[in-house]
């Protein structure tokens, strides 16, 4: 048994922490904020650059070839640097999509574009609050054309193509859209996650073809158990972020005659969520190696990393608010990022629910 | 990353497997039977001699103090392996093998090893440890039970608690205070005491499990050979953290118990028809937290196990993994009584599981408090990973005496 990082992922996470520390620093978060932007287009070409977009696409796809866990390294420096990109949309849900379920040529005409950041993809799964876990969806594919609603969307204005969740009449599948279509339209919605666009999509008769391989619930939950090993990833690098942010503000703020670090009711419950993100974070790097080595208890390995990161990152946004007091619900004060990407990550590929009763269904069979 | 064995460790796993095969059955305790614990003890003395001979015992302990010289990923191959089979490993055997000769080994004298190692190892030799007292619990320092010289011996009186096994132990390690002149750390001197010592008195502690695991130790006018000292006079504080580190490394849970609850769960009917308490989403949803925790809790705690093979210094991840478990452990344990209804207070049916789970609800609060309290925990997590400034003490480089 050898339960770590390898020496080279230690260096990939480095490498990608040092970058986007430089990159995506807060200053960087909050001009994209006041520019009303999509994502930060000059880190997406320079992330492509260095190789980041096509790390888990296969080396005859254009990619590197590398492990989920390689992946999960920098899902967690994203998290961690709450980056504005459509990494989780367009690397994460729709190039594993394609390169799970889709055809050859659907995965060379596509994953090489997504590994070099020339196109971005997303995955179009919820209907507005609607029940999507059942995997019943209203949007159907029929003779090649999508017709329904999908609300909201990640990452769906800057898209070039969509992985749609959709009623393929004999159950569901996933559909593969051209976003740059007639029967397309695309509406911008408020987003509460200010550095994550979302968007409302109308198909109308949109023309689309299915990724064969992804017809049935099966290939769609591993699927989506894939990635709630990356958004977990994603939610420890977060947590890790706002646990830093809080330590280092009440170290340096002085109360009551002393540092605000050395009161217990501050570093009891910074000790509380220093805990919680390790068990997070072991249980992500299990969902990980589980995803390649152990297919059987991906499900419950998925849900568990899910279910620890929600709760982590959760308390961890939080109390990091709440250690700095009044100025941490200033703007400047940089916690309301990691605030608001809190609730993105808890909610999307549904919440707690959805992933208790996945792993109540799996461990009680 | 890879959870599955090395081929050294496969091989290490089906050579104990075969062992156990062949030793193990023949000291398995009878199923549902309560047993004195003088007869259990003689059974732990009597398995950890047959894993003496068969080159098991103390496996992580260097071979220069007789053990097997191996590795921690061994030592936790062999426990899951040994796991399989309910043997008697209690503390009686436990204390000696994980804080007795962890603190000989690394402070005591050739002829200190020479006297203890083997024997211990060999289950002829049980412990039990003196340590909390009264008024010293998680700070420790703040010990009373004194030693003064008197020629080669030293006197010791004193009132020593949470002492299990001591009733039924050969030795106890015990530190006490041989200097209240300097600050508390200093003054504090660490012995092996033989416990039938004339002045040496062990009374059981009524728990509030109804049980007597712990007990309080009196010690009046004992006195303890000048060669049963341990270290440095004035080290004894040293010696104690050899211990406690120790400790730490070993605690979590081995046992995986929220799959058993979640089956229970499925099993148990609720409302009409046939529901069964698994279709609420309430208790779904709670064991589903429950489980992600457990199942984080084993994987850190193969991140620890794979930071101690290679010598790395785990910090205080062993101190999270333990404030982790308790408090999860104490949580699970109120949701199953709540998952049996009102037959969690007095069964009707199935008396024994409802017996097992009142008890380990009561024994999880000793969890919380033994081998570093939560807060104790939380100061040190607080303080040794993120960097946070130490307490405020007032009794810091203040002579004891004068506290």
């Amino acid at each position: 048994m050898n339960f770590d990082l390898s020496d080279e992922q230690k260096m990939l996470a480095e490498q990608a922490c040092g970058l986007l520390a430089e990159r995506s620093a807060p200053e960087r978060l909050r001009a994209l904020i006041g520019e009303s932007a999509e994502y930060d287009e000059a880190l997406w070409r320079e992330l492509a650059e260095m190789g980041f977009l096509g790390a888990a696409i296969a080396e005859g796809h254009g990619g590197l070839g590398m492990t989920a866990l390689d992946l999960g390294v920098i899902s967690q420096e994203l998290g961690r640097a709450n980056a504005s990109l459509p990494f989780f949309s367009s690397v994460v849900l729709a190039a594993e999509a394609l390169s799970q379920c889709g055809t050859e040529a659907q995965k060379q005409a596509l994953l090489p574009a997504v590994a070099s950041g020339a196109r971005i993809g997303t995955f179009a799964y919820a209907e507005g609050a609607a029940d999507w876990h059942a995997l019943a969806p209203s949007a159907k594919f029929a003779e090649g054309r999508v017709t329904g609603t999908k609300s909201p969307v990640a990452d769906g204005g800057i898209a070039d193509f969509a992985v749609v969740l959709v009623d393929a009449g004999n159950g569901p599948a996933l559909a593969l859209v051209d976003l740059d279509q007639p029967e397309v339209t695309r509406r911008k919605l408020d987003s509460f996650d200010q550095l994550r666009a979302h968007y409302a999509i109308d198909f109308a008769g949109a023309k689309a073809e299915l990724l064969t391989g992804a017809t049935g619930a099966g290939p769609i939950t591993r699927l989506l158990d894939i990635a709630a090993v990356q958004a977990a990833f994603e939610a420890v690098g977060g947590a890790q972020a706002c646990l830093a942010m809080a330590r280092d503000y009440a170290m340096e703020r002085q109360i009551f005659g002393r540092s605000l670090a050395s009161y217990q009711a501050i570093k009891h419950r910074l000790a509380d969520i220093a805990v919680a993100i390790e068990l997070a974070l072991s249980n992500a790097y299990y969902g990980a190696w589980a995803a390649e080595n152990a297919p059987g208890d991906l499900p419950a390995a998925a849900a568990v990393a899910r279910l620890t990161a929600i709760a982590a990152f959760e308390n961890a946004a939080r109390e990091n608010i709440q250690v700095h007091g009044g100025i941490g619900y200033t703007f400047e004060a940089n916690c309301h990022f990691y605030y608001r990407r809190e609730r993105t990550l808890a909610l999307s590929l549904g919440g707690r629910e959805v992933w208790a009763d996945r792993l109540i269904a799996h461990v009680a069979r | 990353m890879d959870f599955n064995d090395t081929p050294e460790e496969a091989t290490f796993r089906a050579e104990a497997r075969a062992w156990l095969a062949a030793n193990a059955p023949a000291h398995v305790l009878p199923e549902g039977e309560r047993l004195e614990d003088f007869d259990e003890m003689a059974r732990g003395r009597a398995w950890q001699r047959a894993l003496y001979d068969g080159g098991y015992a103390g496996i992580t302990l260097p071979r220069a103090l007789g053990g097997r010289g191996g590795t921690i990923i061994e030592a936790v191959v062999f426990a899951e392996e040994e796991g399989r089979y309910r043997l008697p490993k209690g503390p009686y055997i436990s204390i000696g093998l994980g804080m007795a000769l962890t603190v000989i080994g690394k402070h005591g004298t050739p002829e200190q090893i020479a006297r203890f190692c083997e024997a211990t190892l060999k289950g002829e030799i049980t412990w039990c440890q003196l340590f909390s007292e009264p008024s010293a619990g998680s700070d420790l320092a703040n010990l009373r039970t004194k030693a003064v010289p008197d020629g080669d011996h030293w006197v010791v009186n004193g009132q020593k608690v949470w002492s299990s096994w001591a009733h039924l132990a050969e030795w106890g390690i015990m530190v006490v205070r041989t200097d209240p002149t300097v600050p508390k750390h200093k003054g504090l001197t660490f012995f092996v005491v033989n416990m039938k010592s004339p002045g040496v008195e062990v009374r059981p502690i009524r728990q509030i499990s109804g049980a007597s695991d712990f007990n309080e130790t009196f010690l009046t006018d004992v006195r303890v050979p000048d060669s049963d000292r341990i270290g440095e006079v004035g080290g004894g504080w040293g010696c104690c953290m050899t211990v406690l580190m120790s400790e730490r490394i070993g605690s979590g849970s081995e046992r995986e118990s929220i799959a058993e609850m979640i089956d229970y769960a499925r099993h148990t009917p609720r409302g009409a028809g046939a529901a069964t308490a698994l279709d609420s989403s309430a208790v779904r949803l709670a064991m589903a937290q429950a489980l992600a925790e457990e199942r984080g809790e084993k994987y850190l705690q193969a991140r620890l196990r794979t930071m101690i093979s290679r010598g790395e210094d785990p910090g205080a991840l062993a101190s999270m993994i333990k404030l982790a478990y308790a408090g999860r452990n104490q949580k699970s344990l109120g949701l199953g009584m709540e998952l049996r209804g009102l037959d969690a207070l007095a069964a009707s049916g199935e008396a024994e599981a409802t017996q097992k789970l009142q008890y380990e609800y009561i024994w999880s609060t000793v969890m919380r408090i033994a081998g570093g309290a939560d807060e104790v925990l939380r100061n040190q997590i607080a303080e040794r990973v993120l960097g946070m400034p130490g307490d405020i003490r007032t009794d810091k480089n203040v002579p004891f005496d004068q506290l």
